[in-house]
């Protein structure tokens, strides 16, 4: 069993007063790409700090591939690609040079090589065009993918990436869906924070979600997605009629047909002209969905509609983490 | 993509980590390397030869101002600017003599101050010490090219000096403090002898500033701190209340180089004044260290 790529244990960080970081036991497998979710302010990028040796711990500790930091800082992060906190270059530099400088601080990176590894991750990022170009002239998301093809610039075993996509144009963000997947095909362990959650859904094999500093859920996708609820919504005349039936299989009927869940598909139902009736919503436990079209049909229910909604990644991350502007600080 | 060259780095690089080479050898070749561009960095940015320009101002100022307005009357103004107009080469001791004070300080508090500072508020601090620079290696190549900055401050003073001098004065062998009269020759090496005193000069203060630098994220507030600290340091050392102190203050020697115009040449006040220096490098080093090893980098 090979090791962990990141392993914490009882992690902690204390800002005089604030828990930034409260006990967290990261896991994340060689191979995986981890999905870092959580609402702003939630510790994701003091977190990051920590396992790069930036920030030092108050209590607990960090392995990254296999190695205590900070305490191997030298010998681990020549492995580690990373995108810490948004890119920052010096904007009196090109984007070429501004490579080139953080490849000679890298003392495990061939000086004889350099020129050549730098214009091959500027290439990989799309911005040989730009490459001689001063950085403060170059937009936010070139200064992204900069950051990006920073990251790129040896073979790394861990690619730490913060917001990757922040700033980029939707064909920015799908390159770099792609250039993570590519890792992946590679074995590069990527850990990706995000709170794009679609983002994270499309590339991810594991999640974890942070709130107010803790890790309150961590697993592989489908394991996440898992233990959300399955609910089914019966759009039909006879709303009255179908939630008896549905609450005689042991199914549990929302008391406000719909309240809440997908507000957005009534109306829209609404406005294609159909008369669709109500929505009865219940939660379907282990049941399979197809035995209540049954019964409710066998009751005399006209069902004009029928949805199994899954639990997806939004959902899931508003349960675990609180509502609107609300989150727990 | 080319994904053949990503594979020719990659088994370089492989090759390199693991090659024969031990690795006492390999770092001192990466720092070295981290030094170039660093120096590189420094001597790219525009702020970098602005200042050496400002510098290079000082003897062009001195040297048509005299020529315009005529020979300043004996014994007023700045030592030496009274014999310019005899000899053109005493523009550029003249100017070092009037930089030093002031223009000097200031141009080593903006590049020591803003040495991590800067780096701190660009947000490239954390890249450097993620790329891993290494904390200690990132301060002392940091600290060697301000220092190389001060060499070169001092040079473009001493030398630019010469230059207008020698446009537009005349030039001949040179009289010392000491009555003796050398050739222009000799008098140049003296003159390089003088920047390099005053580069020594600097050491310190340059310590001092890479010390601030540590404490903030702000380049600004660091590069204030060192240059008010240098006029503090030469204000007590004209206090005769503190005289018990002035030999331990940075700047008590910073005028002491008129010893390299006597002949033979006098090099006690050289050796004083780099003791002094060093133990200044040593004090504020070790506070750095101290500061920047345990330093949460939160910019």
């Amino acid at each position: 069993m090979p090791d962990l790529a990141i392993e914490t244990h009882g992690l902690t960080k204390r800002f005089r007063s604030q828990l930034a970081v409260d006990d967290l036991d990261l896991a994340v497998p060689p191979g995986a790409v981890y999905g870092f979710l959580g609402p702003n302010g939630s510790g994701k990028t003091t977190t990051i700090r920590m396992l790069l040796g930036l920030v030092a711990a108050t209590a607990g500790d960090a392995r990254v591939l296999g190695a205590d930091m900070p305490r191997h800082v030298d010998s681990v992060l020549p492995r580690v690609g990373a995108l810490v906190e948004g890119p920052a270059f010096s904007p009196y530099l090109s984007g070429e040079a501004n490579l080139r400088r953080f490849d000679a601080a890298d003392r495990e990176a061939p000086r004889r090589t350099r020129a050549a590894r730098v214009v091959e991750a500027l290439d990989r990022v799309g911005l040989s065009h730009a490459a001689r170009k001063k950085v403060h002239a170059y937009s936010l998301g070139m200064k992204q993918r900069l950051g990006i093809a920073n990251a790129l610039l040896m073979r790394r075993e861990l690619l730490v990436l913060d917001e990757p996509t922040n700033g980029l144009d939707p064909q920015g963000t799908r390159e770099v869906r792609a250039l993570i997947r590519s890792f992946a095909e590679d074995g590069t362990t990527v850990f990706v924070s995000s709170h794009l959650l679609a983002e994270v859904e499309q590339v991810c094999t594991h999640v974890g979600v942070m709130s107010a500093g803790r890790l309150v859920a961590q697993g592989t996708l489908d394991e996440f997605r898992a233990e959300g609820e399955t609910r089914v919504l019966v759009r039909t005349p006879d709303a009255a009629r179908a939630r008896r039936v549905m609450a005689g299989l042991g199914l549990d009927v929302d008391e406000e047909a719909a309240g809440g869940i997908r507000p957005v598909t009534i109306p829209a139902t609404d406005a294609a002209g159909n008369a669709a009736g109500d929505a009865v919503v219940a939660r379907l436990g282990t049941r399979p969905p197809e035995s209540v079209v049954a019964a409710l049909v066998d009751a005399g229910v006209r069902v004009r509609g029928f949805e199994t909604l899954h639990a997806n990644l939004e959902q899931r991350f508003v349960e675990l983490t609180g509502e609107g502007f609300d989150v727990v600080q | 993509m080319s994904s053949e060259v990503e594979a020719g780095t990659t088994s370089a690089g492989r090759g390199d980590r693991e090659a024969v080479v031990s690795r006492p050898a390999l770092q001192a070749g990466g720092t070295l390397s981290l030094l170039g561009s660093e120096l590189l960095t420094l001597f790219r940015r525009r702020r970098t030869w602005a200042l050496l320009g400002a510098l290079a101002l000082i003897p062009i100022l001195i040297g048509v101002a005299i020529r315009v307005a005529g020979a300043a009357p004996t014994g007023r103004g700045p030592a030496f600017l009274d014999q310019i107009t005899n000899n053109g080469l005493f523009v550029g001791v003249t100017a070092i003599i009037v930089a030093t004070p002031l223009f000097l300080p200031l141009t080593i508090g903006v590049v020591a101050g803003d040495a991590i500072a800067g780096e701190a508020s660009h947000g490239t601090l954390r890249y450097l010490l993620i790329a891993p620079a290494g904390r200690i290696r990132l301060l002392v190549v940091k600290y060697v090219a301000a220092a190389v900055f001060c060499a070169a401050a001092a040079l473009t003073v001493v030398v630019m000096g010469t230059i207008v001098g020698w446009v537009l004065f005349p030039i001949g062998p040179v009289t010392l403090l000491s009555g003796a009269t050398v050739g222009v020759g000799d008098a140049l090496l003296r003159f390089l002898a003088i920047a390099a005193y005053v580069t020594v000069s600097l050491l310190g203060m340059s310590a001092i500033g890479l010390f601030l630098s540590t404490l903030t994220t702000v380049p600004v507030g660091a590069m204030a701190a060192t240059a008010i600290l240098a006029v503090a340091s030469e204000i007590m050392d004209a206090l005769p209340q503190l005289e018990w102190l002035h030999p331990w203050l940075f700047t008590h020697y910073w005028l002491g180089f008129g010893d390299l115009m006597r002949e033979p040449v006098v090099w006690d006040s050289f050796a004083e004044n780099a003791l002094l220096q060093a133990g200044y490098v040593l004090v504020f080093g070790a506070l750095a260290v101290g500061r920047f090893i345990t330093k949460d980098v939160l910019s």
